[in-house]
């Protein structure tokens, strides 16, 4: 079968990390930070979501065709919201200022 | 007293036995009547469209009526007909075969898929019979959230339901060639067949999910009165436009890719030659399969996104052209100095090279900003899409339905006549939509069912190649039928190909192999004296 | 052998499980050649060569899945973006209605039910007695009923507060169309959401009773293992959903 078995022990570790991830974003959220807010609060969550793929998914001990598939999604949302918020974001420009 | 042998056809008796069924032969056949049923329901309302145009006047049918001709003729014909074709129905049947297997990898998910298909044709049959959709096929907001006075609820739902059909099969796919491939045969020994079936699958996988929750929010938002999509709350309706091109422009690849790896197998047969240039065809499909994710905007050119954004997607679509020219560059090398035989397999692949030519080349008009300015929302738009679907993946599927039917049924179908068939398609196809190149280009626009009088020549010679071209479509479907009854039973290899699927008996038994294969070569390594034999 | 395998091993494998068309010796072959199929595990698929074939089939056809999810998500998350990029100050003071608390505690109690399921997974894998396999199970569905319940109080308070986007809608703050968008995507979210809970909900329902019935062990998981990868997939998208929905405006006032 696919084999590895992960130990108890990586997986409460794992879990109080996520818990402790999850506190502090909202401890975080108190504070106006500006645009800090959101990379703290997105980095926060990337960081609880790889925990949960590499570890909760095994991921960390999947073949490489897995880490490609599960790799696809999140880089095809990069594509959809990327071109797309190209596109808002320069629809204030001024014709030939890039601005 | 001869006993029949056991194959697929014969193996198992009864209504249960093909509802129920898990033979990935048996569910290709399932979708080859369902498809071929939503394929003439497209027809007729397409019929009804070019009746209106014979004349200037709206004098056929309101112009709501007329509205939901041609919006049902676009969601019949994309979501029902093009988008499953050749996955569904070629796809299903030869890549277990192709590539060794004894069935897909998920079975049951295989006819989960056929039923899910039939579930979302329910809804849309309901819509087409209880009073239809006017909204097109694109279902734009803020009409279709807002104004629109039609069932477009059930026919957001219909869609809904068919993409998930669409994505299993795609996922079954991407499982299958990955894993199942028998042994000895490496990813550069698959035919090229395979190659653009995966590539086909990928986008299957990365886009449908987009248009199950884009045409959800519609239906959300008109049956809940949200407003993601209302401008009068701040909302932007071209969001919608975003969203449901992310997947539609790639659902053309979804329509084109099955349809070239079918060339690609023809040629090679019909040439008696192996394709030039083997990795940059397979290549090629992964390419288009990518490159064709970025460039939906250029179905936004005026609707009010950014010009820069229109820009940086009028040069990825430039792009998306270049893998597509490699692939028409390769076939015509590999038919030029082939020892090629124009049976009917061979008439449509090459109609098929001739007329995607055109509908690509023009596709590069379409892609450039300054040009779709004028022609956007004309009939050039309309006849450039219909060269790529109709003269590019339609004979696509109708080559490879020939090619492939002998090993399928088992029978030889009438040469003569599929010929006839095939030459009257050609003409049809070009009578009907070459005028409506001209009359775009000259201002005509779509989607209107009165017009100025100027353009009636030009619709009248449309609507005359339509008849043909119905003609051309209702031919094969007679000598097809009958050949089930009364065609020559088909050897093994009629054709004198090469390929994995010409070594097991026409029809193949359920499980496709007795003994597994041991791949050594890839497909169409031919002698060059190899015979060939043909009812 | 025909298919290349060696005949006459008698598989080791769990507790037998009958046919259903009565007891042929092994996994439902009868009226076949005696020696087509030779003994295998009972689970086994025939156009598989062998379990870890089947099993590898199998999670690689749920990844693939997954992805579908991440783009069907992904399709709200764009308009989530693109209107927090329009209206900041608007998302921000929507933000403020929704209550943290209920979000956090629902957050963690995602992820308890995370570690629970893949607890689950790893009893069945390492042939746990069937009463551990479905205990951790049944948490995980525990922690996942206890969800949803938060969730119903959650939408019942924006009942009762003119919240839900439409023709009740009422807002008192300065920026009330940004509102109703912010509300619109917050039912679509959470309630898209909401669905694949109790999705999930009946999938651990069909695992649990197959745990029950012994059919699980380390030969065979793969349901187990899948059901787990889904559940996993259903708690990411929550970890993106609670702050982008609940925390920005947390230090509004």
């Amino acid at each position: 079968m696919s084999g590895h078995i992960t130990p108890k022990n990586l997986y409460y570790f794992v879990f109080l990390a996520l818990l402790v991830g999850t506190g502090l974003t909202v401890v975080v959220a108190k504070f106006d930070l500006g645009p800090l807010n959101n990379v703290v609060m997105l980095s926060i969550a990337c960081a609880k979501a790889l925990l949960v793929i590499l570890f909760f998914m095994h991921v960390r001990w999947s073949s490489r065709l897995t880490w490609v598939v599960a790799g696809s999604g999140f880089f095809w949302l990069l594509i959809l919201f990327g071109l797309t918020m190209g596109d808002y974001m320069s629809r204030g420009w001024i014709a030939g200022s890039l601005r | 007293m001869e006993t029949p042998t056991l194959n697929y056809l014969n193996n198992g008796h009864g209504l249960a036995s093909w509802l129920l069924t898990k033979d990935h032969k048996r569910i290709a056949l399932l979708y080859l009547v369902s498809i071929t049923v939503f394929f003439a329901i497209g027809g007729i309302f397409a019929t009804i469209v070019r009746l209106e145009l014979l004349t200037p006047a709206g004098d056929l049918l309101t112009s709501e009526t007329y509205n939901k001709m041609f919006t049902m003729h676009g969601v019949v014909m994309v979501f029902f007909f093009l988008i499953p074709s050749i996955p569904a129905v070629l796809g299903n049947f030869l890549i277990p075969i192709m590539i060794g297997a004894k069935d897909l990898a998920f079975p049951r998910i295989n006819l989960l898929s056929w039923y899910i298909y039939i579930l979302g044709g329910a809804f849309t049959l309901y819509v087409a019979l209880t009073g239809g959709v006017d909204t097109g096929w694109t279902f734009y907001t803020p009409y279709s959230t807002a104004a629109a006075n039609s069932h477009v609820i059930a026919a957001a739902l219909g869609v809904f339901i068919t993409g998930f059909s669409s994505i299993l099969t795609g996922l079954n796919f991407i499982v299958t060639i990955h894993r199942m491939r028998a042994p000895g045969l490496t990813w550069f020994r698959l035919p090229l067949f395979v190659w653009s079936h995966y590539a086909t699958s990928l986008v299957m996988i990365l886009g449908t999910p987009v248009i199950a929750i884009t045409v959800l929010m519609v239906a959300a938002e008109r049956a809940l009165h949200l407003g993601i999509f209302d401008p009068a709350l701040g909302g932007d309706p071209i969001l919608f436009q975003h969203l449901f091109w992310f997947y539609s422009h790639p659902a053309v690849y979804i329509m084109i890719l099955p349809a070239m790896g079918v060339i690609s197998e023809i040629v090679q047969a019909f040439a008696r030659k192996n394709i030039f240039g083997y990795s940059f065809v397979a290549f090629s499909s992964l390419a288009i399969a990518i490159i064709g994710f970025l460039v939906w905007g250029h179905h936004l050119f005026v609707a009010g996104q950014s010009v820069y954004a229109g820009m940086v997607f009028s040069f990825l679509s430039f792009l998306v052209a270049i893998p597509s020219a490699i692939k028409v560059f390769n076939w015509t090398a590999t038919i030029y100095k082939g020892s090629v035989l124009l049976e009917s397999p061979m008439l449509y692949a090459i109609g098929f090279i001739g007329l995607f030519t055109i509908g690509g080349l023009t596709g590069l008009f379409v892609a450039t900003m300054g040009i779709d300015i004028h022609v956007h929302d004309t009939y050039f738009v309309v006849a450039h899409f219909h060269y790529i679907m109709v003269g590019g993946a339609i004979m696509g599927y109708l080559g490879g339905l020939h090619y492939w039917w002998p090993k399928i049924s088992g029978r030889l179908y009438n040469e003569a006549w599929a010929r006839v068939a095939a030459i009257v398609v050609f003409v049809g196809f070009n009578l009907t939509f070459f005028p409506q190149f001209l009359a775009g280009y000259l201002g005509m626009p779509r989607r209107y069912h009165a017009y100025p009088p100027e353009y009636q020549v030009l619709n009248v010679l449309s609507s005359a190649g339509a008849s043909i071209l119905a003609v051309g479509y209702i031919v094969p479907l007679i000598y097809l039928t009958f050949s089930l009854w009364k065609g020559k039973k088909a050897p093994a290899d009629p054709w004198g190909s090469m390929g994995l699927e010409w070594e097991i008996p026409s029809p193949p038994p359920t499980e496709n192999f007795t003994v597994t294969p041991v791949v050594t070569h890839g497909t169409h390594q031919y002698a060059p004296s190899k015979e060939v034999g043909v009812g | 052998m025909a298919n290349g395998r060696s005949g006459g091993e008698h598989y080791p494998g769990p507790m037998h499980i009958p046919s259903l068309h009565g007891d042929p010796g092994f996994a439902g072959h009868s009226g076949e050649p005696p020696g087509m199929y030779p003994p295998h595990h009972p689970k086994l698929q025939h156009h598989f060569d062998d379990m870890a074939d089947q099993a590898e089939a199998s999670t690689l056809g749920m990844w693939v899945f997954l992805v579908t999810e991440i783009m069907f998500f992904g399709g709200l998350f764009m308009a989530y973006l693109v209107y927090r990029s329009a209206y900041p100050t608007g998302f921000q003071e929507a933000s403020n209605h929704l209550n943290v608390y209920w979000g956090a505690a629902n957050t963690v109690v995602l992820i308890c039910s995370s570690l629970t399921m893949a607890l689950g997974v790893r009893a069945a894998q390492t042939s746990a007695p069937p009463r551990t396999q479905v205990g951790w199970i049944v948490a995980t569905m525990v922690l996942g009923a206890a969800f949803l319940g938060v969730k119903v109080i959650e939408y019942a308070d924006k009942f009762t507060h003119h919240l839900v986007p439409g023709p009740y809608f009422q807002w008192t703050g300065k920026y009330p169309d940004a509102a109703e968008i912010f509300y619109s995507l917050y039912f679509c979210m959470t309630g898209l959401h909401a669905v694949h809970m109790i999705i999930g909900l009946g999938i651990m329902t069909v695992i649990a009773v197959m745990a029950w019935k012994r059919q699980f062990d380390a030969s065979y998981y793969t349901p187990v293992e899948v059901s787990g990868l889904y559940w996993h997939f259903v708690d990411i998208v929550w970890i993106f959903l609670f702050p982008l929905l609940y925390l920005i405006g947390f230090h509004y006032h």
